[in-house]
C-alpha cells in the first residue's frame, strides 16, 4: 500500500472529520503546531503575568494593594506578596517560560508546522508519535499548573531546582508536594520532546521530496533539526537527574545530599552523596537547552530576513557550519554556569575557552545576516521588523555573554542582575522576537488571514523599546553586586539607590505586558475576521510551503508533491525577483 | 510498507525516500532513541562514578555477591549467580540475531522459535534479578540501607545500596519492556502481519533496543560486580 494511496483515503475522509478528530486528536502535523502555539500562548500569559506580579513587589516594596489579596489570597497577606509566593513566582515563571513556552511553544509549534511543509512530505515521519508528543506536552502543561494550587504553593527553590531545596521536602513550603509535582511535569515534557525530536529527525533526514538534497534545505529546516539532535540528546541527562531526585526526596538515598546541618534539626543522616552532581547533570541539559530555545529562532530569522530583503541569504554553508559549531560547542561548556561552586580553576579555564569559542560561529551568523540585509530591497513587515529585532538583541545579549564566560569576571557577576540582563535578552527576548517573527510571517499559512500590520507595528516597536528599557538598567544593578532572587532590596544601604529604577523597570514591565495583550486580540481576531490571503504566496516566497493551496489540507498538496530543482535562495537572480524551488533549472541558468 | 518513491536514475540529486543511510524512518528514530537512552544510563554511570570516588571505601562485590540459589546459607559462590545471568543475558541477544536474520530470510517458523527463546532469556534474566533483589533485601539492603562492609572493613555508606538498586532497577524495566516488546513481535509475527508487510523490519528494530539493553548490562555489570 503505497503512501500516496492512504493519504488520499486521509482526504476523502477529511469531511467526515469530527470536531474531535480534527482539532482535539488530530494527527495532522499543522493542527498539532497550532495546538502547540496555543498552549505556549497561554503559558506565556501566565508566565508574563507572573513576572508582572514580581515585578510589582520588587517595583514597590513597601506598598499595599488590596486587590492583590483579593486575587492570590494568602499569597499576598495585607496586599503584599508574600516572600514565600515571590520565590514560586519566578520559579515558575523561569520554568514555564524556558521549557513550556520557548522549547515546547517554540519548536513544538515550528518543527510541527514547517518541516513536512518545507521539506515536501505529506505529513510527519510518525503522526501518531506526533500527537503524543503534543498529549504528554498538555499533560505535562496540567500538572505543572496544578502544582499551583496545591496548598503549600508550588515549587520556590528557582527554575534550577537546586538541591537540598528540592530534595528536602521541609526546606521550604513549595519543597512539599509542589516540588513532586514539578518532578512529574518535567518528566512528562521530557517524554513529550523526545517523541517530538525522534521525528523531527526522521521527517528531515526521511521524508524528503524528490530532488530536496541535505544542502537545498531552507536554513529553518537546519536550525530546527540541530534543535532536535540537541534535545534527543540532552533532556534525558536531565531525566536521569530528576529520577535520582526523587530518590532523594522519598526513598532515603543521599545521591545530592551529605550530612549536611540544618537548623532546628540538626545534621541530616544522608552520607557521601553531592549537591554540585545534581548541578552537573542539570547543566548538561540546562545549556544546550539554550540553544534548543535559540536556534529555532536563528533558523526562522534566516528565511524570514532573505526573503524581506529579497536577496539570498549570505554565506548558506557559513550559517549551516556555524550551526553545527553551535549544536556541537553546546554540549562543552556547561559548566560555564558552575564557576563559583568550587570547581577546579583549570577545568574552570577550559570551559572558559569552550564558552568563548561560541562567539565564533555567533558572529558568523550576525555577520550573515547583516549582510544579507546589506544593499537589500527590504520590505518592513512586522514579521522582517522582529527578525531584525533579533539580530539586535543578540548582539547586545551575546556581547555581555563574553563577560560572564571569563571564570574571573563571572566570580564578580555571577547570580546578580547582570546574568538576568544577559540571559533575558540573548536568549528569552530574542527568541520569543524569533517566534512572534515566525508567527507574522506564517500566519497566511496558518489560518488562510493575514495579522492586521499596524497592530504589529505597535506590538514591535513597543516590545522592542520595553525589552531594552527593561533589561538594560540591570546591567548596572548588576555590576554594582544586587543579587537576584532577592525579594526585598530596600532593606540595603548600598541598593537604595535603585529604589526608583526598579519602579521603572516595573512600570515598563507591565506596558510591555499591556502590549502583548494587543499581540493576543490581534492573533484571536485575525483567525476568523482577519484580511484574507488572496495568492497562495503572499510573501513571494520560494520554499515549498507556498506551493500549497492557501488553505492545505491534511496531506498539504492536493496531487502531486513538487519536486524540487534548486535551493530556497534564489532571489534577485537573473533579473527575477525570486525563483520557486520547484521551478526547474534552465539550460543557460546555473543553481545550488 | 515503504511510503516512498523509488531513486530515480538521477541519481546525482536525492531522489526522496531512504537516504542518506538508505534505512526506513523507523529504523532512524530507534537509532537515536537509542542515542537518547545511552545518555540516561550515562548519565546514572557517570553519577555513580562521580559518588563512588568521592566516598572512602566500597563493598567488595566478591563478599557482596557470594549466594546462589537454594544453594546452603553461608555458601562462598562469588559472582557465579550473575555470571549466569549475564551468560543468559548474552545469549538471549544470540537468539535475537537469529531472529533477525531469518526474518531476513523470510523464514517465519526461524522468526518464531528465536522470538521464543529471547523472550524466555529475558523473563529469565528477570527473575534471576527479582532473585537477587529478594535475596539482597532479606541480607537487610534496600535504598538508604547498607549492610555491607567496605573492602577494608569500616562501616560502608549507603551510595553502594543507593546505586545498585536504582541503576540495576533502571536496567531491569528496560529488560521488562524489552521482553513486552518482544512478545508483541512475537504475536504480530504468529497473526502474519510481516509476512502481508513482506518484510521483518520491525524484528530488527525491536532487536536493535534489545541488543542495546544487553549493551547496556555489560556495563552495568562491570561498575557494580567487576570494580
Amino acid at each position: 500500500m503505497s503512501h500516496e494511496a492512504t493519504l488520499h483515503g486521509h482526504e476523502l475522509h477529511e469531511h467526515h472529520d469530527t470536531f474531535l478528530t480534527k482539532y482535539v486528536f488530530s494527527q495532522d502535523h499543522k493542527m498539532i503546531a497550532k495546538q502547540f502555539l496555543i498552549t505556549g500562548m497561554v503559558w506565556a500569559v501566565l508566565g508574563g503575568l507572573m513576572s508582572v506580579l514580581f515585578r510589582l513587589q520588587l517595583g514597590y516594596p513597601d506598598a499595599s494593594f488590596p486587590w492583590l489579596e483579593s486575587i492570590l489570597g494568602k499569597w499576598a497577606k495585607g496586599g503584599q506578596i508574600t516572600p514565600e509566593a515571590y520565590y514560586a513566582l519566578v520559579t515558575t515563571h523561569g520554568t514555564v517560560l524556558v521549557f513550556f513556552v520557548l522549547t515546547a511553544g517554540l519548536s513544538g509549534t515550528f518543527a510541527n508546522f514547517l518541516i513536512p511543509l518545507q521539506v515536501g512530505a505529506r505529513d510527519m515521519a510518525s503522526p501518531f508519535m506526533n500527537m503524543l508528543s503534543y498529549w504528554f506536552f498538555l499533560a505535562a502543561s496540567v500538572v505543572m499548573l496544578s502544582s499551583m494550587f496545591v496548598e503549600t504553593g508550588p515549587f520556590s527553590g528557582g527554575w534550577t531546582a537546586y538541591p537540598p531545596l528540592s530534595a528536602l521536602g521541609d526546606a521550604s513550603p513549595g519543597s512539599k508536594t509542589g516540588m513532586d509535582l514539578w518532578i512529574i511535569a518535567m518528566a512528562l515534557f521530557v517524554v513529550s520532546s523526545l517523541l517530538g525530536g525522534l521525528n523531527y529527525i526522521a521527517t528531515i533526514l526521511n521524508m524528503r521530496t524528490k530532488g530536496m538534497s541535505m544542502t537545498r534545505l531552507p536554513l529553518t529546516i537546519w536550525a530546527l533539526f540541530f534543535t532536535a539532535v540537541l534535545g534527543v540528546l540532552s533532556f534525558p541527562v536531565l531525566l536521569s537527574g530528576l529520577i535520582l531526585l526523587i530518590f532523594d526526596r522519598n526513598f532515603g538515598t543521599s545521591f545530592y545530599l551529605s550530612d549536611i546541618f540544618v537548623n532546628g534539626v540538626g545534621a541530616l543522616s544522608n552520607e557521601g552523596g553531592s549537591a554540585i552532581l545534581y548541578q552537573h547533570l542539570f547543566w548538561f541539559l540546562g545549556h544546550p537547552e539554550v540553544y534548543i530555545i535559540l536556534l529555532p529562532a536563528m533558523g526562522m530569522v534566516s528565511e524570514i530576513m532573505s526573503i524581506n530583503s529579497r536577496k539570498p541569504i549570505f554565506g548558506y554553508m557559513a550559517m549551516l557550519g556555524s550551526l553545527f559549531a553551535i549544536a556541537a560547542l553546546a554540549f562543552l561548556v556547561w559548566a560555564h554556569h558552575m564557576f563559583v561552586t568550587g570547581l577546579n580553576p583549570f577545568l574552570g579555564s577550559i570551559f572558559v575557552l569552550l564558552t568563548l569559542l561560541i562567539a565564533v560561529p555567533s558572529a558568523i551568523k550576525v555577520f550573515n545576516w547583516l549582510t544579507t540585509l546589506w544593499r537589500g530591497n527590504i520590505r518592513f513587515t512586522p514579521a522582517m521588523l522582529f527578525a531584525i529585532g533579533f539580530v539586535s538583541l543578540f548582539i547586545s545579549g551575546g556581547l555581555t555573554g563574553i563577560w560572564l564566560g571569563n571564570a574571573a569576571l563571572d566570580i564578580h557577576l555571577h547570580d546578580t542582575y547582570f546574568v538576568i540582563a544577559h540571559f533575558h535578552i540573548v536568549m528569552g527576548v530574542a527568541s520569543m522576537f524569533g517566534m512572534f517573527a515566525g508567527v507574522y510571517h506564517w500566519f497566511p499559512k496558518m489560518y488562510g488571514r493575514y495579522l492586521n500590520n499596524s497592530l504589529g507595528y505597535i506590538h514591535f516597536w513597543v516590545t522592542m523599546a520595553g525589552a531594552y528599557l527593561i533589561f538594560w538598567p540591570m546591567h548596572y544593578e548588576g555590576l554594582a553586586g544586587m543579587p537576584r532572587r532577592y525579594f526585598d532590596f530596600s532593606i540595603w544601604e548600598s541598593f537604595k539607590q535603585f529604589a526608583e529604577l526598579n519602579r521603572f523597570i516595573s512600570t515598563v514591565s507591565m506596558i510591555v505586558f499591556a502590549v502583548q495583550i494587543l499581540f493576543l486580540i490581534n492573533f484571536f481576531y485575525s483567525i476568523f475576521k482577519g484580511r484574507k490571503v488572496t495568492t497562495t504566496n503572499p510573501w513571494e516566497a520560494n520554499t515549498l510551503e507556498w506551493t500549497t493551496p492557501i488553505n492545505p489540507g491534511h496531506g498539504n498538496w492536493p496531487g502531486e508533491i513538487p519536486e524540487v530543482h534548486r535551493w530556497a535562495y534564489d532571489y534577485g537572480k537573473d533579473g527575477k525577483d525570486f525563483i520557486p524551488q520547484d521551478v526547474p533549472v534552465g539550460a543557460d541558468e546555473s543553481s545550488h | 510498507m515503504s511510503n516512498v518513491t523509488t531513486a530515480s536514475s538521477e541519481a546525482k540529486w536525492w531522489g526522496g525516500g531512504k537516504s542518506p543511510f538508505d534505512v526506513e524512518y523507523g529504523k532512524v528514530m530507534m537509532w537515536y532513541f537509542l542515542m537518547s537512552d545511552a545518555f540516561t544510563f550515562g548519565a546514572f554511570l557517570i553519577s555513580y562514578g562521580t559518588v563512588r570516588f568521592s566516598t572512602n571505601g566500597w563493598p567488595d562485590p566478591n563478599k557482596v555477591f557470594k549466594s546462589f540459589p537454594f544453594a546452603p546459607e553461608g555458601v562462598n559462590a562469588p559472582l557465579v549467580f550473575v555470571s549466569i545471568m549475564t551468560f543468559i543475558l548474552i545469549v538471549s541477544s544470540v537468539t535475537m540475531v537469529l531472529a533477525v536474520h531469518a526474518g531476513k530470510m523470510m523464514d517465519k517458523k526461524g522468526v518464531v522459535r528465536n522470538m521464543i527463546w529471547t523472550i524466555i532469556g529475558g523473563i529469565a534474566f528477570l527473575s534471576c534479578q527479582a532473585w537477587e533483589w529478594n535475596h539482597l533485601h532479606h541480607e537487610g539492603a534496600w535504598w538508604g540501607v547498607n549492610p555491607f562492609m567496605n573492602a577494608d572493613g569500616t562501616a560502608s555508606s549507603t551510595n553502594f545500596t543507593n546505586f545498585f538498586f536504582t541503576i540495576t532497577g533502571f536496567h531491569g524495566f528496560h529488560v521488562f519492556s524489552g521482553v513486552v516488546i518482544n512478545i508483541i513481535m512475537l504475536i504480530m509475527t504468529l497473526m502474519n502481519k510481516f509476512e502481508e508487510r513482506g518484510h521483518y523490519l520491525m524484528i530488527e528494530k525491536a532487536g536493535l533496543y534489545w541488543h542495546f539493553v544487553d549493551l547496556v548490562w555489560v556495563f552495568v555489570f562491570t561498575c557494580f560486580y567487576l570494580l
